[in-house]
């Protein structure tokens, strides 16, 4: 489980986030949704620490995130997984090394169980024959996938996503949904996801945190999402045609 | 009369405000951020087994690569030097074989530690600086952090050993090939014969000579390397930030470069 209480976070006189106060749990998918520039990235960013929040807490079971020591915080980050909007992944890299490298890092496992770990991660991921090549010659859809492989080679107990499925066709972008929820139950991690794609919402989201100009607008279940009264929220939601015509079909 | 001169006075302080003082401020908000990026590179290393591959890798990548370069303007620029010395010595009463001693010691003293370390800032530096800061817009850089990797240690070390290991090679190579350079030409050109040149390269050979320039090499490859991995290493934006910074982390390394000369000069030699 992780929480966050009361975090702020500005950028020179731009207030990004202001006392958002959240709990993600344990074995579900928890989503941050909310418009293009509206904090949820920077959020993620501050709950990994790459971004220093102005006040508030983060916690990772209980474990106070902020208020430690580098080599303390070194161990939480251990069993951090995170797949970046790009996917990050390292281009001088092969697919092999690339989800080699958290192992070769922070594990001491030989090279045989390494080479055993990463075919699981890529044969997890649905992933074959492309250990030798490198990024650049994979597709989009691919490289998030290596990007998931990756996330989980170290066997994560947090597992963030930044728009996981930003630029993938829909067919694509509902398979690595689908992965992530099933890596979700299967490992039984805490997930937290950030999107603004409401097919993913309906599809994998079981806590959903709505964010609007930096501040938590609302927040429930996948049940009681679209029947919400928040206006913003309601704005947010049918602001596409499909969804509206759903709302007036409903 | 008075509003005149207190408007005069505005003008003054604003002038005193853009043109000492806001970018003298810079200067030393960007000097701060550069020490504190040395702190984080020279704290919290990774496991030793890391950093070996990846500098025998930049070794490669950075220092091997460049000899070609090297090579090529070290010959040409040591018969350049050798035909204008040669050019300045038209007194008949100057023995010839101090176009060689004076070649020697310009390319010892000045040419190849100092502006083939220029060169190489514009070569390496910009390899340095665009490669980080790619990583950095990519997010590559964040991905280490978030695997609790000191990712400035783990990137900017290798570098930093693998360029103050090899440079000094690179500039004897330098010194070597520039004098075969200057031989050719008076050679060449008949205006200087081997034996002069021979003799005029080994007359009162100061030994100290070499130390001074593999010292001033030294120097000058952590200047490359630490300065321009900053600009990178901190770049915000996209593409065009990665130019940029890659712009910026050669132009700050020569103006660098040709200040630390001075003052390792004056230390050393007077």
């Amino acid at each position: 489980m992780i929480s966050i209480k009361n975090i702020s976070k500005s950028f020179g006189q731009k207030v990004v986030l202001n006392n958002v106060t959240s709990t993600f749990e344990k074995g579900k998918v928890n989503l941050i949704i909310g418009k293009s520039g509206s904090g949820k990235t920077v959020a993620i960013k501050c709950m990994l620490g790459l971004f220093n929040i102005d006040s508030g807490g983060i916690f990772f079971d209980d474990r106070d995130f902020i208020n430690i020591k580098e080599s303390d915080r070194k161990e939480i980050r251990k069993e951090i997984g995170m797949v970046f909007q790009g996917g990050a992944l390292f281009d001088s890299m092969t697919v092999e090394e690339n989800i080699m490298f958290p192992l070769k890092m922070s594990s001491r496992i030989n090279q045989l169980d390494m080479v055993k770990r990463v075919n699981f991660c890529l044969n997890r991921v649905n992933l074959q024959g492309v250990n030798n090549l490198y990024p650049s010659e994979l597709s989009g859809g691919m490289q998030k996938r290596v990007a998931i492989a990756r996330a989980i080679a170290l066997k994560p107990k947090y597992l963030f996503c930044d728009e996981p499925n930003s630029g993938l066709d829909p067919n694509t972008a509902n398979v690595i949904d689908n992965l992530l929820k099933e890596i979700t139950y299967e490992y039984n991690i805490t997930t937290v996801i950030n999107t603004h794609d409401m097919n993913s919402v309906m599809e994998i989201g079981d806590n959903i945190v709505f964010i609007e100009k930096g501040v938590k607008e609302w927040s429930g279940t996948r049940k009681n999402f679209l029947n919400s009264n928040n206006k913003i929220l309601n704005r947010f939601i049918f602001s596409s045609k499909l969804f509206r015509k759903l709302k007036s079909v409903k | 009369m008075h509003k005149i001169k207190n408007v005069k006075i505005y003008f003054f302080i604003l002038w005193i405000n853009i043109t000492i003082f806001i970018p003298s401020m810079d200067i030393l908000i960007t000097a701060g951020r550069y020490i504190l990026f040395l702190k984080a590179i020279f704290s919290r290393f990774e496991k030793r087994a890391v950093y070996f591959p990846k500098i025998i890798h930049e070794i490669f990548d950075l220092g091997i690569s460049s000899i070609g370069f090297v090579s090529f303007i070290s010959v040409f620029v040591g018969a350049v030097v050798t035909l204008q010395v040669a050019y300045n010595l038209e007194n008949p009463l100057l023995p010839t074989y101090l176009i060689g001693l004076s070649s020697r010691d310009t390319l010892i003293l000045e040419f190849s530690p100092t502006l083939i370390s220029l060169v190489l800032a514009g070569k390496i530096g910009s390899n340095i600086a665009s490669s980080l800061g790619t990583m950095r817009v990519t997010e590559q850089i964040d991905a280490l952090e978030v695997m609790g990797i000191n990712s400035a240690s783990y990137l900017v070390l290798p570098k930093i050993f693998a360029i103050i290991f090899i440079n000094p090679f690179l500039i004897i190579i330098s010194i070597a090939l520039g004098l075969v350079g200057g031989w050719l030409a008076g050679n060449l050109t008949g205006i200087c014969p081997t034996e002069e040149f021979l003799m005029g390269v080994q007359y009162q050979f100061i030994p100290f000579n070499v130390t001074y320039a593999l010292i001033k090499t030294v120097i000058f490859a952590f200047i490359i390397t630490t300065v321009c991995s900053f600009f990178g290493y901190t770049t915000k934006g996209g593409a065009l930030e990665v130019g940029q910074a890659s712009t910026k982390g050669v132009v700050y390394t020569s103006i660098l470069i040709i200040i630390f000369n001075y003052f390792i000069t004056s230390l050393l030699l007077s």
